[in-house]
Order: structure tokens, then sequence, then C-alpha cells
């Protein structure tokens, strides 16, 4: 009994320290970029001003101002909400036809689906690029942005809702069967308002990884189409390294995403989790 | 109200095949029971009646109609499924009310036929809650009502009561037969519990292995089972089999004549003591299960024959003591040795 009580007594304080150390070693890097943001880019490189130092907002009224960061952030929000929405148009039936109605040859669909994934990006840049801007002129588009995001995307967002699906008992759509109810409207009363959690965090993991992806919105857009990933690779490139400003660009473009993250924690968890914990 | 036939219905999963053409006529009104060991297809069979599982051989007919290419919904068929499966995000007026809204009815007499059904089923006062705020019981109620308002001509029941407990199981029970009565609907209802075959059922269907065993009447089934898988099935404690040699000397001749290829089937309940020089067999007994009105003596025959006993006063003699048994040949059935089938 004794043993027991110290136990827990060490795992209540170890475990969260532990945790702590932890979230604060993840938690670092964004910390420093926020800081930095704040510091003109003469301080940003002088170790001595690392926590001591003359906040400025000159970065951040240089970014408005100079990069119009408006229409960046307009274009991420736009591609992203298109290609998460286009996504899960395709993603749910497909994952609903995969969950209810399986083939012999599912499994082996699934699996091609995640193998696309190991592709390695860099093999296909070439072709993307010259197919893109000499062959159907769609290069540096909404167009081609919101379809490429999707594509990239689609594996992940259907293996995630096949596996909320899955845990949806198989009777209940039957009794849907029997009630009369079409395909449609088996996905639109029965499936999502059952599913309704599990579709929210696909959703919203969907939307993380379209803002969060820069190696193809970097090198198939130009202006047109440019989103805060652009912009931040943009103010890298072609003036050295002005850590200051570079940070503020930055934080202005992680900021919204990590907002949104925080309000849905709650989803994110079960959704990175694939339904695992309840 | 209609009549269904299935003629030369088969399935298969791939090459595995899990019914083998399988012929059953259902007459109008009938209450039909799909009895059968585990994994024997009756859910299967059960399923391509309703249209959730193709038929991969045959043909399944609805009154005149051959139903193989109708969807589920329009073949007049209604199903209460094992677990219920109920919609959760939905109260128990609008589980009820789905499939009719599906069919556009207007909804005045939507809200009539669920308040109908939901009087007979005594579910009035829980429209309102969700399925979560249900006992298993209720939700087995909201499962039939939710069949009862489509009025098929055929309902389909899958193993409606194995979730419930005891008691409430064969109230349940006692309530589907007097839905059947009410209704004079047709209903076909799968179990592997023969007591709910028994006391259900106008017709039993016994099934093993994808195959139909034997169709009758619950008494017919108990009387003369056709082979010696029904026998040993219908029927509780199961029927005791004995050799030739088992026989006493003072067994009646019709008995006495029966060759080593015979397999002679004695129900427990039709075993009855009697004094030296009368029986039909003698054992001796090793155990006594008590049930109060009755009690099961578990004995052995010098043979080494294995067989329980229904008597209504166990023994009271000791255990070496040998007890002698008899039984009226016309309670005798017999079967073939090799071939399983009733002589
Ligand atoms: N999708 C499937 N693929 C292959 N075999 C299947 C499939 N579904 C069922 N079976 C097989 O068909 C046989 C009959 O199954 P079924 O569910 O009809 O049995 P059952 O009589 O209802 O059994 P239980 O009393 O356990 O419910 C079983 O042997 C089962 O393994
Ligand atoms: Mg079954």
């Amino acid at each position: 009994m004794a043993i027991v009580a110290q136990e827990t007594k060490f795992a209540r304080i170890f475990w969260p320290v532990l945790a702590w150390i932890v979230a604060l070693i993840f938690f670092f890097p964004i910390f420093w970029l926020v800081l930095t943001s704040f510091k003109t880019d003469a301080d940003a490189v002088k170790p001595e001003y690392l926590i001591m130092f003359q906040p400025t907002l000159e970065n951040y009224l240089n970014m408005t101002e100079n990069y119009d960061y408006w229409r960046f952030a307009l274009n991420s929000v736009i591609t992203s909400v298109f290609a998460t929405v286009f996504t899960l148009f395709v993603g749910v039936p497909c994952a609903y036809a995969m969950a209810f109605n399986p083939s012999r040859h599912t499994k082996d669909v699934l699996m091609w689906m995640l193998s696309t994934k190991m592709l390695p990006a860099a093999a296909v840049l070439y072709p993307m690029t010259f197919l893109t801007k000499n062959f159907l002129g769609i290069f540096d588009t909404h167009f081609l942005i919101i379809l490429v995001l999707s594509l990239i995307n689609l594996p992940i967002v259907i293996w995630m809702l096949f596996t909320y699906f899955k845990e949806i008992p198989k009777e209940i759509i039957e009794a849907g069967k029997m009630d009369g109810v079409s395909t449609w409207g088996e996905i639109r009363d029965i499936l999502l308002p059952l599913a309704w959690g599990g579709v929210a965090s696909t959703a919203l993991l969907c939307f993380i990884f379209c803002w969060n992806e820069a190696y193809w919105t970097v090198r198939l857009t130009t202006t047109e189409a440019a989103t805060l990933s652009k912009l931040i690779e943009g103010n890298r490139a072609p003036e050295g390294l002005f850590f200051g400003r570079l940070s503020a660009v930055s934080t202005a473009a992680v900021g919204p995403i990590i907002v949104l993250g925080w309000f849905c924690q709650k989803q994110l968890v079960q959704g990175l989790t694939f339904g695992a914990v309840k | 109200m209609a009549s269904l036939t299935l003629r030369d219905v088969a399935k298969a999963y791939g090459s595995t095949r899990v019914i083998e053409s399988i012929d059953l006529d259902i007459t109008d009104g009938e209450f039909v029971v799909f009895v059968g060991p585990s994994g024997c297809g009756k859910s299967t069979l059960l399923r391509m009646i309703a249209g959730l599982e193709e038929i991969s051989g045959g043909d399944v007919s609805i009154g005149d109609t051959v139903v193989n290419e109708v969807a589920p919904a329009k073949r007049g068929v209604a199903m209460v499924f094992q677990t219920y499966a109920l919609y959760p995000h939905m109260t128990v007026y609008n589980n009820m009310a789905f499939g009719l809204k599906q069919a556009k009815m207007p909804k005045d007499q939507i809200d009539k036929r669920v308040r109908e059904a939901a009087d007979i089923l005594d579910i009035g006062p829980l429209l309102d809650r969700t399925p979560r705020a249900l006992s298993g019981g209720q939700r087995q109620r909201v499962a039939i009502g939710r069949a009862i308002v489509r009025e098929p001509e055929v309902f389909l029941f899958d193993e409606p009561l194995s979730n419930l407990d005891a008691a409430l199981r064969v109230q349940t029970r006692l309530e589907i037969a007097r839905l059947h009565e009410r209704l004079g609907s047709t209903m076909i209802y799968v179990t592997h519990d023969q007591v709910e075959a028994m006391t259900l059922a106008d017709k039993i269907v016994v099934l093993r292995g994808g195959d139909i065993e034997q169709v009758g009447s619950p008494m017919e089934l108990y009387e003369r089972p056709q082979n010696t898988f029904v026998a040993q099935f219908i029927g509780s404690p199961k029927m005791n089999f004995f050799n030739h040699s088992d026989l006493a000397q003072t067994a009646p001749p019709e008995l006495r004549q029966v060759d080593e290829d015979t397999i002679i089937g004695i129900r427990s309940e039709h075993l009855s003591l009697c004094s030296a020089g009368e029986e039909t067999l003698s054992a001796t007994y090793e155990l006594v299960e008590q049930l109060g009105e009755h009690a099961l003596v578990h004995c052995t025959t010098s043979g080494g024959t294995e067989f329980i006993a229904k008597l209504d006063v166990p023994p009271q003699s000791g255990r070496d003591v040998p007890l002698y048994l008899r039984v009226s040949p016309d309670q005798v059935h017999l079967f073939n040795r090799e071939t399983g089938l009733r002589k």
C-alpha cells in the first residue's frame, strides 16, 4: 500500500515536470521567433540582446507596407479553404464506399494511396513545373495550387475518414438501406451526423496541412497565387538573412494557424490519434 | 400480407459456399423460425431475403414477384437487427419516422402511424428521447416499432432477443408472439435458441452448414426428427443415443430386434423408473441435477453410454445400485448409423 502511494506521488510529480520540459523545448523556437520579430535586424543577431532589447514594431509595419502581407494571406486562405472543401467533397464519398462496401481490393487501394506519399516530391519537380508552365498554362494560378494541395492531402484525408467511418456499426447504415434512403441521403442524414467529430478534425488537419505546405506553393507560384509560405521564402532569399524582418513575416504567417489550432485543440487531438482515444 | 418463396437459393463469398441451394415456401401470415448452430448461414439467408446481401444463385420471391434485384426498401420487408441499429443521433420518434419520410409520406400520416406503433409497444412516453437514454429492452421495442410503422408484408428478425437478460427475453418473446397475432403478418425469425424456436414458430427451419436439415411444425420436429442432427438439436436436454448393446434382456421385443447399425434415440423425458424385470435399460448414476419439479439424472449404462434421464423423483438408492428405466416403444426413434437418417 505504502509502495503504491509512493509510486503515485513520484508519478504525480515526475510526469508533469517531464511534460513541461518537453513542451518548453518544443515551444522555444516559436517563443524565440516571436521575440526576434520585435527586434531590429541589427539587434537580432547579437546574443547579448537575447532577452533584453528595445522592442520595435518596425518589422511589422514594414511588412504590411512593403510586402502586401494581406494579399499573401488572402491567397493562403483561398487556397487552403477551397482545397479542404474539395478534398472532403471527394474524400467523404470515397471513404464511405471503402468503409461500407469494401471490395477485395479495398485494402490494396488504401495502401496504394498511402504509397503516393512516399514518392519524393523533388523527383517530380521538373515535370510539374514544365507541364504547368509550358504545357497547361496554369502555373501560378489559384486553380493549380488548390489542385495540388487537394491531391497532396487526399490520401491522408481518406485514410482518416475511413478510420472514423469504420467505427460506425455497419447495421446502422443497413437500417438506412431498409428505410429506403438514397446513397446521398445516407451520407447526409446518417453518416455525417454520426462521424461529425471525425470529419471536423479531419477538415481541420487538412486545412492546417494546406496552410503550412511550402514545397509546392513556393515553387509553383510567382506572384498571383503566392501564399504566406512564399512570402517567408521571399524574405529569406533576395536580401540575405534579415532575422528581424523574417521573424515578423513568419510570425504573421503561422499566427493564424496557431490561434486556430489553439481553439480547436480537442478536435485536433482526436484527429491526430485517429480516433483511437475517445 | 404476402407469401415468400425461395427457389434454389445459394450464396457464395468468392469460392466459399455459405448457402447451398435452398428451397422453401412460406405462406402468408406464417411465423417461420430459422434455427441452427452458429455459422450455419441463418443471418446470411435472412439478409438475402432483406436485400442486404446479394443472391449468388436462385430466386427469392415475395408474393408473386421475384425480388432478387429489388432494393431492400421496395421489397415490403422490415428488419429488426440483433444490435437494434437505431440511429443514435435521432429521437425515438424520428427513428421510427425516418423510413416514412424517405417514402415522402404526409406529415400527419407519419405522426399517426408512429403514435399507433408507440401505443402498441408501450413506448409513448419515450418518443422524445434519444436511443442513448433508453434501456436495452426499450431500444429493442423502438427497433420493433421502426419495423411496424412501415407496415411491411414480411417482418425479419435476426436474433432480436440475444442482447436481453433472461427475464426480459421471455417477456419480449411473448410480446413478439402477441404482435404476430395482432398484425397477422408473415414473420421470419432467426435464433440459435431452440426454446425460442419451439415457442414462437408455426414452422421451424433447421439449418446446418448452409443446408436445410428439416422443415416442420415444432411438434413434428420434436416427434419425428428426420435425422440425428435435428433429433439432438430440438428438445432439451438433447436426445439420448443408445446402441443395441445398451438394451436390457427385458427390453420390448421390437427394440431387441434392431441391429448394430441402428442408433436408438430416446428423449430424457420419456424415460421412467421401473422395477427389475420390466426395464428397457439399466444404468448407474453419477450426478443428480435437482430442478424442483423434476430432476436431471446423469447415468451410464453398463456398456459405457452416457445419458440423461428426466425423472419426477430422483432415485433414492445409492450410486452403485443399478437404476431400472423403461420407455414405451412408440417413443423410441431409430436412425441409420451411417447416414444419420430416420428409419
Ligand atoms: N463477408 C463474408 N465473407 C466470407 N464468409 C462470410 C462472410 N459473411 C459470413 N460468412 C460466413 O458465412 C457463414 C454463415 O454466416 P452467418 O452469419 O449467416 O451465420 P449465422 O448462422 O447467422 O451464425 P450466428 O448464429 O453466429 O449469427 C459463416 O461460416 C461465416 O463465416
Ligand atoms: Mg447470425
